[in-house]
């Protein structure tokens, strides 16, 4: 298991670090000059030491060499201040063009994800590992490997730099060091479990609130604030428990960890002030011994910060590589062909499709639809009616047979074309966020403005658009905000009526407008079909009614096919459905 | 922020003990260079080496204290945080379940959400922190420069100047970039919402062929996010080498005005060390203050986004005394009744005025915006109206404790919303300890029984959260159940069934019809087929009523009424 999990990681590493390779050079730069401000950092100790060493006592104080061990110092500091903000720099760089490339990538890839990862997967989550993901990847991968990278060469460093001033003392140091990782990483695992159970129990408490919180009205209406309260309480008393314990065990690392380093600190001092009884060593050279001995000991502790960091983000990384590799749809066709001004002849032939192996949903399913022609999808709630638009569009494609529109089959020709010649509207309106006229000219994007007043008329959206502040260019936010259903409706359908495409795909549309204006659409509609295939998903029968062909589903079966009375005739499913209207 | 702070009082104990403890620390620490001073000065020079040895353990000693009292420290801090966000969580979950649908309706759901979570982790995060660090790092800055002028009033000068400098360079730069962290984080949200919008709108983007549009923009706006990141790293990468800078800029200065200190036999050279070491420690707080302050900034505006949801009070007042139903022949009475939302510039509903006796039906019909959900949440009291009165079984609804008045109503409201849990909890949302025998009575009344038998462990089922392992119109048959099973004298559908087949928006009003308790029936829908049934159907058309009466009174009286039906109706039951 753990085998596997680091065997993940590693895999995570490599992809990452082909994003890098791009800015190798950048990479470099900064490798090579961190290097050099790490050793400038260590020598600026030695040489404080070397200047107070001059400073012996009363009256024996060499000025001329302080001078100019001052004077080398400054020099030396300037350089390293420069050279660590050269090093900053590049890593934001690099840091912040890794990240813009994965979120690009990871976006492409959402826009060529197949529609069947799409709808089984939540939202949320694709959007968190595009966002959140990314973002944690970035903090804790690179600022991971610059730490890293100068903890090492500090830790090298310090111990060639110690050798040279004082080698029995460095063995104190370097013997004693270790400890204070030891102890940080008993605390961490100790730790591990408790903050494990942190994030649960505040995931069950963030999950409350989103319920209830969002439903609130709900709850109002039934008055049940007090037991929600109640619920929330109980989970409220469980975290401030578990929190304080992972809050605290975890804190306990900083002081544990310090009170090893004083220790350290001690011991260097006092092996360090019996050798200068000795002679062996300056007291220049143990107050740059002291120093050391404090520079030696906090990348330890970092690097083991950094490691689990790193974990973390390679952890990230790989949820995101995973959207990245997704695979996408079917690429198209080789030679596929552009759909041009089709007549709107659109035949199924022996169509079989399933969205699970397991269930199977529809079967041996025939349609021809002539240029014109209406087709009604009709059944109860739930029976799949939208899986009909999910195959004419190529949302999804078929598992059997094949579905043609002029003849030809749709997988061979590009996606794009076939679409183009579709006018959609959906049951779940979607406005993308930016103003009206924006969103009415989507399919068809050099638009005039009469052109796009024209349509905004004829689909009865132009009197209300009119009276929003800002008219055609009042900005809506996602999702329509503060637009009415009916009216996103009314701009959808406006979407349609101005590009006018030679065949229409109309789900359940007019069902949330209000039936005034649903008269007037109607009339809109009905100079829109004209001379158009068109499939309409309703429930209203007085549509239906007037359809050339009727597809009654259930279940996700098609389980009758015909005209209205032919179904009627037929006394099965479609009357009875029919009749139910009229039932008291 | 400050109206936050009060719920720390039950925790004035920690709250001081944990900075004091904290300091107590820190003194510590900062007699540590002195120690090493006298080892040099008088154990080395002095070639002691008991003297020597006696320090080290005292060195030692000083570090064993200092560990005890950071943990005491730390201890105090996490209980204060823990339990002061527990506190808050409890008194804002209580505060939001107080707000009426109006607050609800400008505040929104979603900033809700994020300020009980994530704001609440950012302030019991600050809090935290600052019992443990704010008084600590300012206290080993001064109490640094403090002791130096006990070493050498002189070279002691040298820390008067650096420290304001250092000051002024790592506040300054903070300042400088914490609004430009604002920016980037508005840019990131464009971001983060143009990758939901592609996602929800995946079907509609592909059907108009935006795919290559909508990755050039993601891809100007990311350059644009990059752009400002960038720009904020090359400031804030400025901080470390600026402030290395200057503090050994000041030990060069300290090691010369040393120098001449020693030669003119005022200090000696331990000393010397002393003064170096301190100038050590002042950096290294001076980094840990900054992050702090980042970090204190961040939860105290998310305090004051806290607070600014305690700030918003509930406009619903309830009444204290409960008064007596009066008796009346009506069980719901709207009088003259005017209603405007909030920040709205005109009425939604104006002068309305019907009355309803009990065990009638009353059919709501209009077109969308026209008023209906408005007309039907003022009986529960979820809106107060701005004129006349709603009066139920004749009495003000301002005048009832709003518990009894909901117990009253059974609503089923128009998105059909379950609640974690099994099947039975949800029924027993609408009563308390309803039976089983209870619950499967509403249920087959709401036409649902089948779905639940059809479901593994029946009312054991577990629902995920919002129902949404259920269809739409599995949930809308089951939240009209939840209504049912209180036994509600008032029953509001408020378009409830939308998602439902004719046949079983049917069956359900036929099975309503037979209820034995005979509830008052308040049905609002777009379809004249379900209401044409009602003992009275009010027209609402823009916020008035234009037509209130029966089917055919009205189809002679109204006309918008008789415009609805025929075209819904007529056409369709003409071929009948």
């Amino acid at each position: 298991m753990k085998l596997k999990h680091s065997g993940a990681q590693m895999d995570a590493l490599k992809k990452v670090l082909r994003y890098i390779q791009k800015y190798r050079f950048s990479l470099i730069l900064s490798i090579l000059f961190s290097a050099v401000t790490v050793a400038l950092t260590l020598y600026v100790p030695i040489l404080v030491g070397d200047a107070i060493d001059y400073i012996i006592g009363e009256g024996k104080v060499a000025f001329g060499s302080i001078k100019n061990l001052l004077i080398e110092i400054s020099v030396i500091v300037v350089i390293t201040a420069l050279l660590q903000w050269i090093v900053n720099t590049i890593n934001n760089k690099i840091t912040y063009h890794v990240i813009r490339d994965v979120r690009n990538e990871a976006f492409q890839k959402i826009e060529v994800l197949p529609l069947k990862y799409i709808d089984s997967h939540s939202q949320g989550e694709i959007v968190s590992r595009v966002i959140a993901d990314v973002d944690q990847f970035a903090d804790g991968l690179l600022m991971g490997f610059t730490q890293l990278f100068t903890g090492v060469v500090t830790i090298l460093g310090t111990l060639v730099f110690m050798l040279t001033v004082n080698v029995g003392i460095t063995f104190v140091v370097v013997l004693l060091t270790p400890l204070s990782l030891v102890v940080a990483n008993f605390i961490a695992k100790r730790t591990y479990k408790m903050f494990r159970l942190q994030s649960e129990t505040r995931g069950e408490q963030t999950a409350l609130i989103d319920e209830m919180i969002s439903n609130q009205k709900v709850v109002q209406a039934f008055s049940h604030e007090d037991e929600t309260l109640e619920q929330f309480d109980e989970i409220n008393e469980r975290l401030e428990k578990c929190s304080l314990k992972a809050i605290f065990f975890s804190s306990i690392t900083n002081p544990s960890t310090r009170f090893i380093n004083s220790v350290v600190y001690a011991a260097v001092g006092l092996t360090g002030a019996l050798a200068a009884i000795g002679g062996s060593i300056t007291v220049g050279g143990l107050s740059c011994f002291l120093s050391y001995a404090n520079q030696y000991t906090k990348p330890f502790n970092e690097i083991s910060g950094v490691v689990t960091e790193l974990q973390n983000a390679l952890a990230c990384a790989a949820r995101i590589f995973d959207l990245i590799e997704e695979e996408p749809q079917v690429p198209e066709a080789e030679n596929a062909k552009e759909l041009l001004n089709p007549q709107g002849n659109v035949e199924l032939d022996h169509v079989a499709f399933s969205y699970t192996p397991y269930r199977k949903l529809i079967e041996d399913f025939n349609l021809s639809v002539k240029p014109g022609q209406r087709v009604a999808i009709v059944g109860p709630t739930g029976c799949g009616k939208t899986t009909v638009i999910n195959l004419l569009m190529r949302f999804y494609d078929v598992d059997q047979g094949s579905i043609r529109v002029e003849g030809t089959d749709i997988r061979n020709m590009t996606r794009h074309s076939l679409r183009r010649n579709y006018g959609m509207v959906l049951q779940d309106t979607w406005l993308k966020e930016g103003t009206i006229r924006e969103n009415i000219v989507m399919g068809k994007p050099d638009a005039t403005e009469e052109e796009v007043i024209a349509a905004a008329k004829a689909s009865h959206a132009h009197s209300f658009i009119k009276r929003l502040p800002q008219g055609y260019d009042t900005v809506i936010q996602e999702d329509g905000g503060s637009l009415s259903q009916g009216q996103k409706q009314l701009l959808c359908i406006t979407r349609v009526m101005l590009c006018l495409p030679p065949m229409l795909i109309l789900d359940e549309a007019t069902s949330s407008i209000d039936t005034r204006t649903e008269i007037k659409i109607q009339e809109a509609f009905a100079r829109l079909m004209k001379g158009r295939t068109s499939f309409i998903v309703a429930h209203r029968l007085s549509t239906i009614r007037e359809a050339d062909v009727i597809l009654v589903m259930k279940d996700g079966n098609i389980i009758e096919q015909g005209n209205h009375k032919e179904l009627l005739e037929k006394n099965g499913f479609y009357a009875k459905l029919y009749n139910s209207q009229f039932a008291k | 922020m400050k109206k936050l702070l009060v719920y720390l009082k039950d925790y004035k104990k920690e709250t001081i003990l944990g900075p004091l403890f904290k300091l107590l620390e820190a003194s510590f620490e900062l007699l540590v260079p002195l120690v090493v001073a006298s080892i040099i000065d008088v154990g080395i020079a002095g070639q002691d080496r008991p003297y020597i040895i006696k320090m080290i353990l005292l060195m030692v000693a000083l570090g064993v204290i200092g560990l005890v009292c950071s943990l005491t420290a730390q201890y105090f801090a996490a209980k204060a945080a823990v339990g002061f966000t527990k506190k808050v969580k409890h008194a804002l979950f209580a505060h939001i379940q107080g707000l009426s649908y109006s607050e609800m309706d400008t505040l929104g759901v979603s900033t809700m959400i994020t300020r009980m979570t994530s704001d609440m982790n950012q302030v019991q995060n600050g809090v935290n922190l600052t019992l443990r660090l704010l008084l600590r790092s300012p206290f080993v800055v001064f109490g640094a420069m403090v002791m130096a002028f006990t070493i050498d009033v002189k070279a002691a000068l040298v820390f008067v100047g650096a420290i304001p400098l250092l000051c002024i360079v790592v506040f300054g730069i903070m300042l400088i970039c914490i609004p430009l962290y604002k920016k980037v984080q508005a840019r990131l949200d464009k971001i983060l919402g143009m990758t939901r919008e592609n996602l929800t709108g995946v079907r509609v983007i592909r059907a108009f062929c935006k795919e290559e549009e909508e990755i050039r923009t993601f891809q100007k706006r990311n350059d644009e996010l990059t752009s400002v990141q960038k720009f904020v790293g090359r400031i804030s990468a400025l901080m470390n080498p600026v402030t290395y800078v200057i503090i050994n800029l000041a030990v060069v200065v300290l090691v010369w005005v040393g120098a001449i200190q020693v030669e003119t036999g005022v200090i000696t050279q331990g000393a010397v060390v002393a003064l170096y070491n301190y100038m050590s420690q002042i950096l290294v707080e001076l980094i840990k203050m900054a992050n702090l302050i980042i970090n204190i900034t961040k939860s105290v505006a998310c305090g004051n986004r806290i607070g600014a949801v305690f700030d918003v009070k509930s406009s619903l007042t309830e009444s204290q005394q409960e008064l007596l139903p009066g008796s009346s022949s009506y069980r719901v009475e709207f009088r003259e009744v005017t209603l405007r939302y909030q920040n709205a510039g005109d009425d939604s509903l104006t002068n309305l005025t019907f009355v309803v006796r009990p065990g009638e039906t009353v059919g709501i019909i209009g077109g969308t915006g026209s008023g209906k959900t408005s007309l039907v949440n003022l009986i529960p009291r979820f809106y107060d109206v701005a004129k006349g009165g709603v009066y139920v079984d004749g009495l003000d609804v301002r005048s009832y404790e709003l518990e009894t008045l909901r117990q009253k109503i059974g609503i089923v409201p128009q998105r059909a919303v379950l609640f974690q849990g099994t099947i039975r909890e949800n029924m027993q949302w609408g009563k308390k300890d309803a039976s089983d025998t209870e619950i499967w009575k509403a249920l087959e009344v709401a036409q649902a029984a089948d779905v639940v038998e059809g479901k593994e462990g029946g009312l054991d089922f577990m629902l995920e959260p919002g129902g949404r392992n259920l269809s739409g119109g599995q949930r809308q048959r089951l939240t009209i159940a939840r209504a049912l099973v209180r036994q509600p004298e008032i029953l509001i559908l408020d378009d409830s069934a939308s998602a439902l087949d004719f046949a079983t928006d049917a069956a359900l009003r036929k099975a309503l019809r037979e209820l034995e308790h005979s509830p008052t029936v308040f049905i609002v829908s777009q379809r004249t087929s379900s209401i044409q049934f009602a003992d009275q159907i009010i027209v609402l058309d823009d916020g008035e009523a234009v037509g209130i009466g029966t089917h055919e009174e009205l189809l002679h009286s109204c006309e918008i009424y008789r415009e609805i039906y025929e075209s819904q109706f007529k056409k369709e039951g003409e071929t009948k």
